[in-house]
């Protein structure tokens, strides 16, 4: 091994035999496998499963919205309906879907790093992730669940449907969650390779950085806060009970300060990504690169200020309200920093409509009107009127699936070519970014119509008024689920049939680019060369490889070049 | 601490390592010795002098130095990284940034708590104690 | 002033010129670079571990603020079933476990492998003789129906055996006991020393949980019969005369109380009352079950230690789990002011 040089194609080439997926084989290496990139696999296909399930709930009570009346679910059918969509979305999609798959998968090689800090910890997190999904499932089938996902008392308390369950899922998923956070915040910290410093990071660690100290700080006060839950549905502990003299709002007060933080555990990851891409597919450094990657840990630090907002017509005192109205609108701060950022970095750079970067533009729009709209329910005085209506339905979803699922679906389509070694048809795949984009705008324009005319959420009949609205919205769903079926088919067709693809099939300068596609099973079968950040002249087309291979500066040894001790594998 | 520049060797003679510390038993024995003294000193205070609202505060205040005691001596913050100072001592302002916030506005809603009971069919029986019932 | 020490103490002194097999790689795993790398990371894990502990008891810590800002005469009145003096007892045992944990992180970074598991022994001692005491006190008020707010039962009298509440839950400390010593002779007479010494050990330390149970129904029978101790006896009425009519079961019992309470709304410090038992309960059961997973934890460094796997590069396990002990302790410290100490 490590003889002078190493051709170029088994450095950055396409490998189809010695890589990840395939230097062992068998059910059992995977189910017992430490590899990041196996977990973050595993992850892709789970949240993709719950992401379906999570959508199907979504298309059924669409669909018995479609008339003002009775269609084939009743009231208590419908609230099940609507708690499954929200429970599963949340605690079993988005919050783990970006740093469990794809921050799994790259976080570690983008550092130069074999895997991350605690394999063991992060295979029990994966699993932590299917124990907890599993009992969602088993409060889905043994009594339902019809308390909406926050599970506010004192209705929880006296629902007859299977809290116990559910929260015990959602429990569960929370330490998936701290595990995930606690891996990443230290393989970030200390294992960076030699010349990588904080300033010289890509901004999707900087992203994963703050969501993981969201995940780490905010995550243990909802595993108590359910833990309270359940122990006062089993032994009546009173302590959220009005009746035994407990304090209901206390329970929202916990609610909130983990869940508004974990609105944040969910978009910054999608942030992460489109500052990948877009710097990516514009082939140009991320503009303001230490404004964008302070503003990631400013939005994680401020998230934790703003809870309130969520309990502006609870019964809250008039100072609490307004001093959680002003914090909120400090959020928009650095989350508009991000977004200027970016557009000045397509700015004059060579932008390619690639999948990806189309899914990134339609990010931006959508995250436009989501933060925008989000403003309106900071201001005390609107929100009184929008407060449970359809604005803030309309609002969370194009921050939560206009975003953070559309960003998802970036990473994935930026990312496959990296994962399986194959090119997905582009074509393909720019059609269900547009018919994702169109689907999506048809579902949730229309709720913020009626939601700002009073159509109130949560409601399985309504006035015949908001009838025209409801049904573009329904049409707009099933367009959107449509959407991201073909974005399915797209890419597991292209593992079947897709073009095979080198090591850097974008010209991208990150460290994973770095390597084969798929990726060596340890990564990097010779340590890579840190080069500079976002540096696309950095990399060059080889005809060898058929991809961008990393130029090595003179009087740099050359990865491979000098002998690297082989430990033995 | 001076000392620590000193080479410290291991009980077969091998040098310590740089992130090798021990803590010198005598440092170790006095600060028990503190933690049990002020353990004493916060029942009597709490059980023999009458301070009223105050009382609260001193026991706080003692137990505060109990715990700055153990982690200064016994969880080795002396010797440990700024960093992971900063972020354990992190965990104790963001737990009072919640106690703070959520303390603010409680008492607005009280009265409405102790109506309460009076709602038709509140009282729940808790899943444990169904099974006598019926 | 250390190093001397560290010279003094350490038995092997002198004799360095016996192999030092700096291989000891086996437990330095393939992704790190080196001893170093691994333990910055393992300790930086253990510390985030540690606040993600902080953040979780927060939440009862606010819950605990909360009510008692807005019901401290009800705090003031329950803190009376409490016992001051086994509280302080438990709080110089913890204290005390904390020094041995302390003393076997310093002698597992100097190599002082019987000291090690000497200390860790000492340690889960600790941990069982404070979870005994702790059994004492939980079915001391049980036995006065002392439960939390739904099936809050107090008048005075008893309700249900202190005794057999006890020996409910002495029932699984004893299986531990009588397992670990059976594995412990089985250890022994199949020549596994190492394995043998480990679970006798364990046996002699989780033992400690029955001293913690003498130690507790010692002291209630010394004081309960000089009568002047605590509420129980002191301002509320004697026990009755029915407690052993207590053949109807259990549930019963909660079912009649539930209803008193229900039907007398006015009784909101009757209810508070409850509410504080259903905070105490949580918050020290929380912690009892992290006492738990502390000797569980403490029980694998012994076996290590026994094993021989420390070196002075490599003593990470004995601190992280050390430092989780000291949090165990440090919650401890707050919860005993807060409960105990009010009034
Ligand atoms: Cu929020």
């Amino acid at each position: 091994m490590g003889t002078a040089t190493v051709d170029n194609r088994r450095l950055y080439g396409h490998a189809p035999e010695n890589n990840y997926l395939k230097h062992t084989r068998g059910i059992a290496s995977w189910m017992f496998t430490l590899d990041h990139k196996r977990i973050g696999v595993m992850y892709l296909v789970g949240v993709t499963v719950t992401f379906l399930l999570g959508g199907f709930f979504a298309l059924v009570l669409r669909s018995e919205l479609f008339t003002p009346n009775k269609m084939f679910l009743t009231e208590a059918q419908y609230n099940q309906a609507f708690t499954l969509h929200g429970a599963i979305m949340v605690f079993a999609f988005i919050i783990p879907a970006i740093p469990g798959s794809i921050g799994n998968f790259v976080l570690p090689v983008m550092l130069g790093a074999k895997d991350v800090a605690f394999p063991r910890l992060n295979l029990s997190s994966f699993y932590l992730w299917v124990i907890g999904t599993f009992f969602l499932l088993v409060a889905m089938i043994a009594g339902g669940l019809d308390t909406g996902w926050t599970f506010y008392t004192p209705y929880s308390i006296q629902t007859p449907t299977n809290v116990v369950a559910a929260t015990f899922g959602a429990f569960i998923l929370g330490f998936s969650s701290i595990f995930t956070g606690l891996n990443f915040i230290v393989t970030i910290n200390t294992m960076r390779p030699p010349g990588m410093t904080w300033f010289k990071m890509p901004l999707f660690l900087w992203g994963m950085y703050s969501t993981s100290i969201i995940q780490v700080l905010a995550t243990p006060v909802l595993g108590i806060t359910l833990l309270l839950l359940i122990a006062e549905k089993l032994l009546g502990l009173g302590i959220f009970n009005p009746a035994q003299g407990g304090d209901p709002v206390l329970f929202q007060h916990f609610f909130w300060f983990y869940s508004h933080p974990a609105v944040y555990i969910m978009i910054l990851p999608g942030m992460a990504i489109i500052s990948e891409v877009i710097s990516t597919h514009s082939h140009k450094k991320v503009f303001g690169y230490t404004f964008v990657a302070l503003s990631s840990v400013a939005i994680a630090l401020l998230s934790f200020l703003v809870w309130g907002h969520h309990m502006f017509t609870s019964g809250q005192s008039s100072i609490s309200i307004v001093i959680f109205s002003a914090l909120t609108f400090s959020v928009a701060i650095p989350s508009a920093v991000k977004v200027y950022n970016w557009l000045a970095t397509m700015f004059r750079g060579e932008v390619v409509l690639t999948t990806p970067m189309c899914f990134a533009l339609a990010f931006l729009f959508l995250f436009g009107i989501g933060g925008l709209t989000g403003l309106f329910l900071g201001t005390l005085s609107t929100d009184v009127h929008l407060h449970d209506t359809y604005f803030v339905v309309a609002h969370f979803h194009y921050v939560m699936m206009g975003s953070t699922a559309v960003a998802f679906f970036a990473g994935v389509f930026h990312w496959w070519p990296k994962m399986f070694g194959r090119m997905y048809n582009e074509t393909m795949g720019r059609i269900t970014c547009l018919i994702v984009f169109v689907g999506f705008n048809l579902a949730f324009l229309p709720q913020f119509v009626m939601g700002s005319r009073g159509m109130p959420r949560r409601y399985a009949r309504y006035d015949e008024v908001f009838q025209i609205w409801h049904q573009l919205s329904t049409i707009g769903a099933l367009v959107l689920g449509l959407g991201i079926l073909l974005g399915i088919v797209v890419l597991v067709r292209s593992l079947f049939n897709g073009k095979r693809v080198s090591g850097n099939p974008w010209g991208a300068s990150t460290l994973e680019w770095q390597t084969t596609s798929p990726p060596h099973f340890h990564n990097f079968e010779f340590d890579p060369y840190v080069g500079g950040l976002y540096d696309y002249k950095g990399v060059k087309y080889d005809e060898s490889v058929e991809g961008y291979v990393p130029i090595i500066p003179p009087g740099v040894a050359a990865p491979g070049s000098a002998p690297v001790p082989q430990t033995a594998h | 601490m001076a000392h620590d520049s000193h080479q410290q060797v291991s009980a077969e003679g091998t040098p310590l390592p740089s992130f090798n510390h021990p803590i010198s038993v005598t440092t170790l024995l006095a600060t028990f010795a503190a933690l049990v003294m002020f353990t004493i000193v916060t029942v009597v205070v709490a059980k023999s002098l009458p301070m009223g609202r105050f009382e609260i505060w001193v026991s706080l205040g003692i137990a505060t130095v109990k715990a700055l005691l153990v982690m200064l001596f016994f969880m080795h913050m002396l010797h440990d990284k700024p960093f992971n100072v900063l972020i354990f001592i992190s965990g104790f302002v963001f737990a009072a940034l919640f106690m703070g916030l959520t303390l603010s506005d409680s008492e607005h809603y009280q009265d409405d708590i102790r109506a309460a009971p009076s709602f038709e069919g509140a009282q729940t029986t808790p899943i444990l104690a169904r099974g006598a019932e019926e | 002033m250390a190093t001397a020490e560290a010279a003094s103490a350490s038995e092997g002194h002198g004799s360095d010129g016996h192999g030092h097999d700096h291989d000891h790689g086996q437990f330095i795993a393939h992704h790190f670079t080196g001893p170093r790398q691994q333990y910055d990371s393992c300790k930086l894990g253990i510390w985030l571990f540690l606040v993600t502990e902080v953040l979780f008891f927060s939440g009862l810590f606010v819950a605990y603020t909360i009510y008692r800002y807005h019901h401290p005469e009800v705090f003031e009145e329950a803190s009376k079933f409490l016992d001051t003096r086994l509280g302080a007892l438990n709080t110089i045992v913890l204290l005390f476990s904390s020094l041995t944990m302390a003393w076997a992180v310093r002698a597992a970074q100097l190599e002082q492998r019987a000291v090690t598991t000497r200390s860790v022994l000492i340690t889960i001692f600790c941990a069982t003789v404070f979870l005994g005491v702790k059994a004492v006190e939980y079915s001391h008020k049980w036995g006065l129906g002392i439960f939390v707010a739904y099936f809050f039962k107090y008048d005075g009298a008893h309700h249900g055996d202190t005794n057999s509440y006890l020996t409910t839950l002495s029932i699984v400390p004893g299986i531990c006991v009588v397992v670990c010593a059976a594995l412990a002779g089985i250890g022994m007479a199949t020549g596994k020393p190492l394995s043998g010494k480990f679970w006798g050990a364990l046996a002699l330390g989780l033992g400690g949980y029955f001293a913690g149970v003498g130690l507790g129904v010692g002291y209630e029978a010394v004081f309960a019969s000089e009568g002047e101790s605590h509420a129980e006896a002191g301002d509320h009425a004697a026990p009755a005369e029915h407690a052993e009519g207590d053949a109807h079961t259990e549930a019963e019992h909660e079912h009649e109380s539930t209803e008193a309470l229900v039907m007398d709304p006015s009784s909101d410090e009757a209810r508070n009352l409850g509410l504080f038992f259903s905070i105490y309960y949580f918050m020290t059961g929380l912690h009892a079950f992290h006492i738990i997973a502390g000797v569980i934890a403490l029980a694998w460094i012994m076996n290590r230690s026994i094993q021989g796997h420390f070196r002075a590069d490599y003593f990470g396990p004995v601190d992280y789990v050390g430092l989780y002990w000291h949090l165990v302790d440090l919650i401890w410290i707050y919860l005993f002011p807060l409960l105990y100490l009010i009034g």
